[in-house]
């Protein structure tokens, strides 16, 4: 059943909308999971998760016994303009909770979509990495939340579980919202490129089948993956570009790296020159790599989890 | 007057980027006062600004007027390279270089640039940044505090020597914690964010009123000698304000062409119509909207257009 979370007039003859779809088991005492996606315009990945998940439900009425809300949208204008933020604001909608119903259109949209999800057992925030980098899927947890959201995380078939500082900026996210209204709330970090992405899109819903499984919401069986890496943050090395260029990946994104291994090169397109080689400092699981290849000092080329 | 590179960094196909500073008085007297500009790339309101303030002062400085053992810096635009492209924020990956501070010398590139800037600017006793909204629209000048413990009490005693209309503080949200006006308060000094009526274009009457606000302000706080023609006539009793005490006028329940009747600083009565909104297709009134109080307009709207829910005034209450 879809529903209308937020309405608002645009100029022209249409109206943003922001809608869920509620799927209801035939047990509607049941446990209530929100999935919630699309709120970058420029990360298209949970829009596959959003399809996959209404299909696999759909395909087994009978084994939903609780409640799934699924929001595929929370930026509709940016998905269609491809900006990050909402067109017009230049603003992270994920900084914007809880929200304010009186405010301006992303604050009121932000307050409405807070209100609607708040109280659920748990809300799993499907996120694509930005359009310069390329990550394998991953947890984001804040590290004052990690006690309660570790063993929900572990459950949704991502290769890392990222115990993040809690920044000040930060708690002004969905996640962090919900979190402190007392419903369990995480990030999902798939791939920029909805095909890149599909392939672990697919066992994220499985992840996402487990969960429901796991609050007694769905009844259907379900895929295992080993259990995630997790790191604590200190022993994630971070690669950044010393000199400005062009970014060659000699890598794939996801790959387990040697120590000394060459990991791309920084180019001139001008002299037709190498400037540079970047090379692992440690051995461990590369699991972010830069794709935009136009870099400058500072831009984020690696990351690597150390072990 | 010293000009001198802040920071520079290296850029493809483009020549290096580089931060200008200007430093006036002596060189090795109080770190006085330091002026930022423009941080996005659509801030040229808030550079122009600050290059008047430049010619200003030199010519000042000449004039033998900066008292003491002091001096000042004014930085007149952080982010040369996305002004040059006319885009908001950092080519490199779309990064705000106002939501990187304190910044990290290491760091990603807007953390660079971030960190070298507030380098030199924790030095300053008084920091004045040059400031935009994300909103479209024109604002009253004013001057803003954002709350962080004692040192933004004494601060907001201080505004008041800005001589503009309003003084408005309030409390900072999580994501202004990375701002350098936060930066700058974490680190003992006082810091003021100016705001004039433009961002993308030049307005010149609120550019001269806040350049010599700042003018003001260092005469008062005895930093340079008050000008022979000191614009006392142009001077304001602070209003101070919070935030929320500001009355917003917001279309409740339509959208379309959007009119206004009003004008920033204008006074207005309770109940008195501010503008409205217009049918895009047989430009019929959906929505008229008036003032729920009597006041003065503090901010006009300037799209065209218009979404349901959104701020089209907001007054500043009598």
């Amino acid at each position: 059943m879809v529903e209308t979370v937020y309405s608002a007039a645009l100029p022209v003859g249409e109206k943003l909308l922001v809608q869920k779809n509620c799927l209801l088991g035939h047990r509607r005492a049941g446990r209530r999971v929100a999935i919630v996606t699309g709120m970058h315009g420029d990360g298209l990945a949970g829009q596959f998760v959003a399809y996959e998940l209404i299909r696999r439900l759909n395909e087994s009425p009978s084994k939903l016994r609780g409640m799934v809300d699924v929001y595929p949208a929370l930026n509709p204008l940016g998905l269609s303009a491809r900006t990050h933020g909402v067109p017009q604001f230049d603003i992270d909608l994920d900084r914007s909770f809880p929200g304010n119903a009186s405010g301006n259109l992303t604050d009121a949209l932000a307050s409405a979509v807070f209100e609607d999800v708040v109280g659920a057992s748990a809300c799993v925030i499907i996120q694509s990495s930005d359009s310069f980098v390329q990550e394998v899927s991953q947890a984001r947890i804040d590290e004052g939340d990690s006690s309660s959201l570790m063993r929900i995380a572990s459950l949704l078939n991502v290769r890392l579980i990222w115990l993040q500082e809690s920044a000040p900026t930060l708690r002004s996210t969905l996640a962090h919202a919900l979190n402190e209204r007392g419903t369990p709330a995480f990030v999902v970090r798939l791939g920029s490129n909805v095909s890149q992405a599909e392939n672990e899109a697919v066992w994220i819903v499985e992840g996402i089948l487990r969960l429901l499984k796991e609050l007694r919401v769905w009844s259907g069986s379900t895929i295992d993956l080993p259990a995630p890496m997790v790191s604590s943050g200190d022993d994630v090395v971070t690669l950044l570009a010393d000199e400005p260029g062009l970014f060659l990946p000699r890598i794939e994104c996801g790959a387990q790296v040697r120590r000394g291994q060459v990991l791309g090169l920084v180019v001139d397109s001008l002299e037709g020159v190498v400037k540079s080689e970047l090379k692992a400092p440690c051995s461990g699981l590369l699991f972010s790599l830069r794709t935009y290849p136009i870099v400058y000092p500072g831009s984020l080329l690696a990351r690597i989890l150390e072990g | 007057m010293r000009r001198g590179v802040i920071y520079h960094i290296d850029v493809p196909h483009r020549s290096p980027m580089r931060i200008r500073g200007f430093e006036f008085g002596d060189e090795q007297g109080d770190r006085c006062c330091a002026i930022i500009g423009s941080m996005r790339g659509n801030e040229v309101q808030q550079t122009f600004i600050c290059s008047t303030l430049v010619s200003l002062l030199a010519k000042i400085e000449r004039e033998g007027r900066i008292t003491g053992k002091k001096s000042v810096l004014v930085i007149p635009c952080v982010n040369p390279l996305s002004m040059n492209v006319q885009q908001r924020f950092w080519p490199g990956d779309g990064s705000d270089i106002n939501r990187s501070f304190p910044g990290n010398r290491n760091g990603r590139s807007a953390e660079r640039i971030a960190a070298s800037i507030m380098g030199v600017a924790r030095l300053f006793s008084y920091g004045i940044q040059m400031c935009s909204f994300n909103q479209s629209g024109e604002f009253l000048p004013h001057v803003r505090i954002a709350r962080q413990g004692p040192i933004s009490n004494k601060s907001l005693a201080i505004a008041r020597d800005f001589g503009l209309p309003y003084v408005i503080h309030r409390d900072p949200t999580p994501y202004d914690t990375a701002t350098l006006n936060y930066a700058w308060q974490a680190c003992g000094t006082h810091a003021f964010s100016l705001y004039s009526r433009a961002t993308a274009t030049i307005d010149t009457s609120s550019a001269k009123m806040v350049a010599h606000a700042v003018l003001r302000f260092m005469a008062r706080r005895g930093i340079i000698e008050p000008p022979d023609d000191a614009d006392e006539g142009h001077t304001h009793a602070s209003k101070v304000l919070s935030e929320t005490e500001l009355i917003d006028v917001r279309t409740e329940r339509s959208s379309g062409f959007f009119v206004s009747f009003a004008s920033v600083g204008e006074r207005v009565r309770k109940g008195q119509r501010l503008g409205t909104v217009l049918d895009t297709m047989d430009a019929h009134t959906l929505e008229s909207l008036a003032s729920p109080v009597a006041g003065q307009v503090f901010f006009v709207r300037s799209d065209s257009l218009i979404q349901q829910h959104m701020v089209a005034f907001r007054i500043a209450p009598e």
